[in-house]
């Protein structure tokens, strides 16, 4: 079954696939270029000490995305 | 490639590649791609003769690239295919350009559009025949779903995909556990407890050897320089020169300049090259993402706290690092309050008056110990003001959320200790140097004359200084230590010599390396543990450098922000030190 949820209630280290960006313009161009496209996986590995923002694995490359941005990224869960 | 045959794809990074045991068949790429590929490692020079013979050979028309097309969406293609034939009989553009342009018209970019209009000297909004055309096709898009706010989601990723196949067909990943190295120890710099204490640890070891190590070549210049202005006075008498004129040339000019090179070329030349190694480590990013979330609470961008590192280097060198910062509202946040986190012309100073005062009367090792963190503490308050400030501007003369803040940690490099050397040297040292320099020679010439020429047997520096004396009371400081500050806006690094100059009666700039000398002198001239607490927390606090304020002046283009960056800092001082005068005197009268 599909679970649809936002990419900050993503929890450490489960796998997710990108559903849709909600973002505003600028912010979406940019995450389209960083390769977040639909159906890409996405996994995330870090979280600062400072809270606020997360690290993902994209790819193989890691990119730091603030939770407001993380908020409007909606994805899907492969899990049964 | 869509926009021109002439392609050439260069594969760089081969040697991380090879070290990560990933495996890449140029050949196949270069088949699929339809254009030659010319594999690099660019830190070996002769890797990139064979990129150069491949240019050459393109330019003769040796190799003919073939660039393949992406192909998009079949609605979104059918579209394309349709505008281009009639941009074809409208227009007479170079035959590449026809399908790319059509692909932008249809995505409605208005900024390449605008562009391309510019360059080929068309108008497509005044055609009718191509409006009538893009309203049509805009129609056949919106039937099959394809509307403005995701087109360009849909080619972004037709575009990944096609590149995802062309991927997996080309590399090859031999050893599937190759980024597992990097992710154990991003694990530990960025955990919730090891990543604020690794990263203090890291930037105090920095400053340590910083310190430490400057002050070696710091006393080898001061004896060379020493050595030169005696043979410079010897000459001068040789030729007959008046001893006032030799006096100001050697004295005031060649002195502050040499004494400011001396004091500032070291500590830069250890602090740029070390700092430049943890920028190649790629660990600042690292230390932005841990820092995010209090900057964020202020508005502003983590990666200010990089500025604000090298800040601690020079502000100068962090003023121009504000252009790592993508919003210009974040930027400027950044560049106004870089001078709250002293610099390495501050430190030396801080740590002297820490060590007589608040050291003082503890010897040895633990002596060493308090005063360091007394020096910590006033770093603390730097960084505090920092975030304070940065909250303030964004709530008032810079109002506006946090923007989004992405930010790539790229893998973990061993860095290149050779290029880091010169790179840091030449790029950054010799640059602030060489403004600092432009700038202390006039400024020296200033100060001998002020200290040098009086009314009545009374320099002008003591006039100024018994002017500002009961501004300075106010403050808890005395009209010298004011004075020192103000003529010490060419480099920081000499108001400690110009107040010995003022107490001792000299009309020159005094050097005294015994710490318990400069103690005495200044115990005898009225100090107290309050005047070293707010000349340590004014020496945080106070007006940036004229290096720093020309640097502020180029990278913003504005008088307005040159003088509030000179403003912010000041006030808050000037604020902050009355403050502390008004307590001490309350528990003085409270106690006696």
């Amino acid at each position: 079954m599909r679970k649809i949820l936002s990419l900050n209630n993503l929890l450490l280290n489960e796998v997710g696939y990108i559903y849709n960006l909600n973002c505003s313009e600028g912010v979406k161009k940019r995450l389209l270029d960083l390769g977040l496209v639909k159906d890409t996986c996405i996994v995330p590995v870090l979280k600062s000490p400072s809270k606020g923002i997360r690290a993902f694995d994209i790819r193989g490359s890691l990119i730091a995305i603030r939770d407001e941005d993380t908020n409007l990224i909606s994805v899907y869960t492969k899990n049964t | 490639m869509e926009i021109t045959d002439n392609v050439i794809v260069c594969v760089n990074l081969l040697d991380e590649a090879k070290k990560k045991h990933i495996k890449i068949d140029l050949n196949l790429l270069s088949d699929m791609l339809g254009v030659p590929v010319v594999g690099t490692i660019a830190r070996k020079k002769s890797s990139l003769n064979n990129l150069l013979d491949v240019t050459y050979k393109v330019c003769q028309k040796k190799i003919c690239p073939r660039p393949k097309k992406i192909n998009y969406n079949s609605v979104i293609e059918d579209c394309i295919t349709k505008l281009e034939i009639k941009l074809k009989e409208l227009y007479d553009f170079p035959s590449n350009l026809y399908r790319w342009i059509s692909l932008k018209l249809l995505e409605n970019e208005t900024d390449i559009i605008s562009s391309i209009e510019k360059h080929l000297n068309v108008n497509f909004s005044e055609n009718i025949e191509v409006e009538e055309m893009l309203e049509n096709l805009q129609n056949i898009l919106n039937n099959s779903n394809i509307t403005k706010t995701n087109f360009r989601d849909n080619i972004t990723s037709s575009i990944m995909k096609q590149a995802e196949e062309v991927c997996k067909k080309v590399c090859k990943f031999e050893d599937e556990t190759y980024s597992n190295r990097d992710k154990k120890i991003d694990k530990i710099l960025t955990s919730k407890t090891f990543g604020i204490p690794i990263m203090i640890i890291f930037l105090g070891i920095i400053f340590w050897i910083t310190i430490v190590g400057a002050n070696y070549p710091s006393q080898l210049l001061f004896s060379f320089f020493g050595y030169v202005q005696e043979n410079l006075i010897d000459f001068a008498n040789l030729l007959n020169c008046p001893a006032w004129l030799s006096d100001m040339l050697i004295l005031g000019v060649y002195r502050t300049l040499t004494w400011i090179i001396s004091v500032m070329l070291p500590p830069m030349a250890i602090f740029f090259p070390l700092f430049t190694i943890l920028e190649d480590l790629g660990y600042l990013p690292r230390i932005a993402f841990n820092m995010d979330g209090f900057f964020k609470k202020c508005c502003c961008s983590g990666k200010q706290m990089i500025t604000m590192c090298m800040g601690f280097g020079c502000n100068a060198a962090g003023v121009t690092g504000c252009r790592i910062i993508n919003s210009p509202r974040e930027k400027l946040i950044a560049i106004l309050t870089n001078s709250f986190v002293p610099c390495n012309g501050r430190f030396p100073f801080l740590i002297t008056i820490a060590t007589i005062f608040i050291a003082g009367s503890v010897q040895g090792f633990s002596g060493s110990i308090i005063s360091t963190i007394a020096v910590l503490l006033v770093i603390l308050l730097g960084i505090f003001m920092t975030l304070l400030v940065s909250k303030i501007l964004s709530k008032t003369l810079l109002k506006g959320m946090p923007s989004s803040f992405v930010l790539e940690l790229p893998p973990y490099r061993k860095p290149q200790f050779g290029k880091i050397l010169v790179r840091s040297i030449f790029d950054r040292t010799l640059f602030v140097l060489g403004r600092a320099i432009c700038v202390a020679a006039p400024a020296g010439l200033v100060i001998w004359f002020f200290a040098n020429v009086g009314i009545n047997g009374e320099s002008l520096l003591n006039i100024i200084a018994n002017f500002l004396n009961p501004f300075a009371s106010l403050m808890g400081l005395d009209g010298y230590i004011l004075t020192a500050f103000i003529f010490g806006i060419p480099a920081n690094e000499i108001v400690l010599p110009i107040i010995l100059m003022c107490y001792l009666g000299n009309g020159t700039l005094v050097n005294l390396d015994d710490t318990f000398a400069i103690g005495n002198i200044l115990v005898q001239n009225g100090w107290t543990i309050l005047t070293a607490i707010n000349v340590m927390i004014f020496t945080c606090l106070h007006f940036p450098c004229t290096t720093t304020l020309l640097t502020i002046k180029k990278e913003t283009g504005s008088l307005k922000w040159t003088v509030i960056s000179f403003l912010i800092p000041t006030v808050c001082g000037i604020v902050l030190c009355m403050f502390t005068t008004l307590i001490y005197n309350i528990f003085e009268i409270g106690i006696f």
